[in-house]
């Protein structure tokens, strides 16, 4: 059977070109193919989903930091954008990089007081966190129309083109966002940080002792991973067009974290894959609708017990990538 | 007015720290903290409520329910803890497993029970007795007493029981107990047993206070337990019981001046400023890990 | 001549007990240097020490010229003393090149900027930075090991690496902290041979061991600890014949390995 695996593992690696290109095409044609909007509703639910996974996977994934707050993150971007856009008409693009700044911000002052926390005791501070920012949004009310919440939230304009369900733009944007956010955590997973984050979730200590500046590099993680969701969050206000405080609650933290540990806590194609199983099984399911946060509860239970990796957290068995020595 | 309110924060702090106890004592032996305490808590009211339902009669309904919970207890620990423990699994997966029990329970009540507020039976009929000078009502006397009563009988069974004996060794290394002849998976069953019982003895005293009753109200409450418990110094007996005292008192004081709105954030603010300042707390013992 | 590196009398106390009772050592460059003691002597501690794990309660450490006590570890390491541990501290979940990479952490001299779009300085370095990480572990015999996970070494295989880690930060000064602890005869003598090449090349080795084979060996200059307190220094041979010495150990089995 790992015979198998490994076997599948080295074909798909090596013909990883194709397939990708293969995949990026089929997806550029999905609103050319007579999908309904339904299920283009649907997909683009699952990539925005992706991202909010690839997010919480950066602090949870990478660095081990279990975050149980992170639609704290999720309506911080929402909000933010949503107020701009409705109340000062910024464009999308604009609200969208002030949105993920503020939620960076938040990463950063949440981060700073978790630093000499382990385990439950961080993750209790960021369940407090993520409760917080819904009872703020539920009581400033001049800001936030508290439990009235926030309609007509305008769609994305790029140059005088409106960006809706019916023309495709709102699926290629996510496309786009998902794109860029998946570069990126590919980009930080192969390198310094990466690799320091890594150390730091296996054995901080030992980093300490490398020279890695683990304060430092955790903060990091908090805030690239808020920024991620804070970009989901203004995303997410323009797609629905309207949000309450109700959107954010302690659920969606819970459904993030199921995504990212049944699809496998530190891989990226981990994230594809649990968000297409958690997203799309209720839709098809629909009797389980109801139960659908049960079964949340049990994914966390029975992947921790047999497959903690995840479904496709499997050790590499590809060779790590050295360069050739120059003729020297 | 002030030893008033003191009143009635004492008798809520006690009810906290039954079930900060439940923190304390699973903690203490397998270095845990149980997130699905509160989810156990919560469905000792419920369960309460179901049976008195089924025309159980109140005193009986209670016994059992206690001792359901009890069971509950037991049965997470041997369906999803145990078996981590003997993969030796890492810390970060017990932790996502008691979320994700804590998330089960709580929605498995929400779906039989419905998430609307529901009536609990009134207890001993709130009657209003004057002592020193302030007002207390009957049923705050009885969650002072039973309180107490459980308090001291969990001393006694630690201190002077065989059985206490044996839980204190497998506080100390659960290795060694197994190697002197306890039987270490009992120990940790009965500790499970009394955590989920203490939780359920708290739910009928609270709720009986209140009287309303729901699903996730054993989100806030767990909350504020923990809290009790950590600032406290978690797997101190004696710092549960200053711990819940102390959280109580506060939040019936903060009640008072700042309104009932920020009953809550009390808790999480003490919470916040334990962790930060000395997350042994009070009574905690310091663990220097060997470098 | 101002030793390279020098601990001025320093004491360690946590809560009522005294771990590092006044100790004085200093190392030379190029030396290798041994602490050797029974168990609980308290070596470990002077080891956290000088990391910055542990604070010191009086006293000073001077390494290179520069007052490193109460810097954080980080800084200590950017100055150039690098350890291994007692029990072993791999990155068991990363390959055996990546732990030898997070090794280099400090010597990838680029930002995240970099690293976000893939600039030429970041394809440089991490080139420049892998191969060397790889000629490192091929020069210790670890070639065939480059892509496996740490943790299905064997055991005298993750020392190696442990140590390999540690010389990867550009340290100057090595903490090995009993290397040969679980090892058998063969392995030890491996393990000596090994330190003696670091020795060559130019590194300065601090060694925690109970090996006296090894330590003495090895050793320029040896410091003998015990409950916190330096009961004896000296060369090799003048620590051999020393019954001081000797009485610390008894009742270990150090009788018979001091008959050597």
């Amino acid at each position: 059977m790992e015979r198998n695996k490994i076997d599948v593992e080295a074909f798909v690696y090596s013909k990883r070109h194709i397939l990708t290109t293969g995949a990026v095409l089929l997806l550029l044609a999905v609103p050319y193919s007579g999908f309904s909007q339904y299920i283009i509703r649907i997909m683009i639910m699952v990539g925005l989903y992706i991202i909010l996974a690839l997010g919480l996977n950066v602090l949870t994934g990478y660095t081990g930091l279990v975050s149980l707050g992170h639609a704290g993150f999720f309506a911080i971007g929402a909000y933010t954008a949503a107020i701009l856009m409705l109340k000062l008409n910024m464009n999308f693009l604009l609200a969208a990089v002030i949105s993920m700044t503020a939620a960076g911000i938040a990463g950063l002052l949440i981060g700073l007081p978790t630093l000499r926390l382990t385990g439950t005791y961080l993750s209790i501070v960021t369940l407090g966190f993520g409760e917080i920012v819904r009872m703020a949004a539920m009581n400033f009310e001049s800001v936030t129309n508290g439990t009235l919440g926030l309609r007509n939230i305008p769609r994305p304009v790029f140059f005088g083109y409106q960006l809706t369900l019916a023309n495709g733009g709102l699926y290629y944007l996510m496309l786009a966002l998902l794109a860029a956010v998946t570069l990126a955590c590919l980009a930080i997973k192969n390198s310094k940080l990466g690799r320091a984050l890594r150390a730091i979730k296996t054995n901080e200590l030992a980093a300490s002792m490398m020279g890695i500046y683990t304060p430092g590099c955790k903060l990091a993680a908090f805030v690239i991973s808020a920024v991620i969701t804070g970009l989901a969050g203004a995303y997410y206000s323009s797609l629905v067009s309207y949000i309450d405080p109700n959107s954010f609650t302690f659920d969606i933290s819970i459904l993030i974290l199921s995504i990212v540990i049944l699809g496998g806590m530190g891989t990226v194609r981990g994230m594809y894959l649990g968000a297409l199983i958690l997203i799309v099984f209720p839709e098809i399911a629909r009797p389980l609708m109801e139960w659908r946060f049960v079964v949340y509860g049990v994914v966390l239970i029975v992947m921790m017990r047999f497959k903690p990796q995840g479904v496709l957290g499997w050790r590499s068995s590809i060779p790590y990538r050295i360069p050739d020595e120059k003729n020297a | 007015m002030l030893f008033q309110q003191a009143l009635n924060g004492l008798a809520l702090g006690m009810a906290y720290s039954l079930i900060a106890l439940g923190y304390s004592l699973v903690f203490g032996i397998l270095r845990l903290v149980n997130f699905s305490h509160g989810a156990v808590y919560a469905f000792g009211a419920h369960i309460v409520i179901f049976l008195v339902g089924f025309n159980f009669g109140l005193a009986p309904a209670i016994l059992f329910g206690v001792v359901l919970t009890g069971l509950l207890g037991i049965l997470i620990d041997k369906l999803a803890l145990s078996p981590l423990r003997k993969k030796r699994s890492p810390a970060i997966s017990s932790l996502i497993t008691t979320i994700g029990i804590s998330y089960i329970i709580q929605n498995l009540l929400m779906m039989g029970f419905g998430s609307e507020k529901k009536p609990f039976p009134e207890l001993f009929g709130n009657k209003l007795l004057s002592v020193a000078g302030a007002q207390v009502g009957t049923m705050q006397l009885v969650m002072l007493a039973v309180s107490i009563l459980l308090l001291l009988s969990l001393t006694i069974l630690v201190r002077f029981t065989k059985l206490g004996l044996a839980m204190r060794a497998v506080e100390q290394s659960e290795a060694v107990s197994g190697l002197m002849g306890i039987n270490t998976n009992f120990i940790i069953g009965v500790t499970f047993f009394l955590s989920g019982a203490f939780a359920a003895i708290a739910s009928v005293l609270i709720s009986g206070c209140y009287q309303i009753v729901y699903p996730t109200m054993g989100f806030m409450v767990g909350l504020k337990a923990f809290t009790a418990a950590v600032l406290g110094g978690i797997g101190s007996f004696h710092g549960a019981i200053a711990g819940g005292l102390a959280i109580g008192i506060t939040e019936a004081l903060a009640a008072t001046w700042f309104g009932s709105a920020y009953r809550d954030s009390v808790a999480f603010i003490i919470l916040i400023l334990v962790l930060l300042v000395r997350p042994a707390g009070l009574f905690g013992k310091k663990g220097i890990e060997k470098v | 001549m101002v030793a390279y590196l020098e601990a001025k009398n320093i004491t360690i106390r946590f809560g009522g007990l005294t771990a590092i009772d006044n100790l004085s050592f200093k190392v030379e460059r190029g030396q290798a240097v041994s602490i050797i003691g029974p168990n609980g002597a308290g070596k470990t501690t002077i080891f956290n020490a000088l990391t910055g794990i542990y604070r010191l309660n009086e006293g000073s450490i001077h390494f290179d010229g520069k007052r490193i006590d109460g810097l954080a570890p980080w800084k200590i390491v950017s100055a150039g003393i690098a350890r291994t541990f007692q029990n072993i501290r791999l990155f068991s979940d990363m390959r055996v090149i990546e732990n030898v990479l997070v090794g280099t952490h400090i010597q990838m001299d680029y930002g995240f900027f970099d690293e976000l779009f893939r600039t030429k300085r970041f394809k440089r370095l991490e080139d420049e930075k892998t191969r060397f990480a790889a000629r490192l572990l091929r020069e210790v015999g670890l070639e065939k090991r480059i892509h496996d996970y740490a943790d299905n070494l064997p055991y005298g295989e993750q020392r190696k690496l442990e140590m390999v880690r540690a010389a990867a930060t550009g340290a100057q000064l090595l903490l090995l902290d009993e290397p040969a602890a679980g090892m058998n005869p063969k392995e030890s003598e491996e393990l000596r041979q090994f330190i003696l090449q670091l020795k060559d090349r130019g590194f300065t080795i601090l060694l925690i061991e109970h090996d006296m084979n090894m330590v003495m060996n090895l050793s320029d200059y040896i410091y003998v600890v015990d409950s916190g307190r330096l009961i004896a220094e000296g060369r090799p041979h003048e620590i051999q014949g020393s019954s001081k010495v000797a009485a610390v150990y008894l009742g270990e089995g150090g009788a018979e390995e001091w008959a050597c």
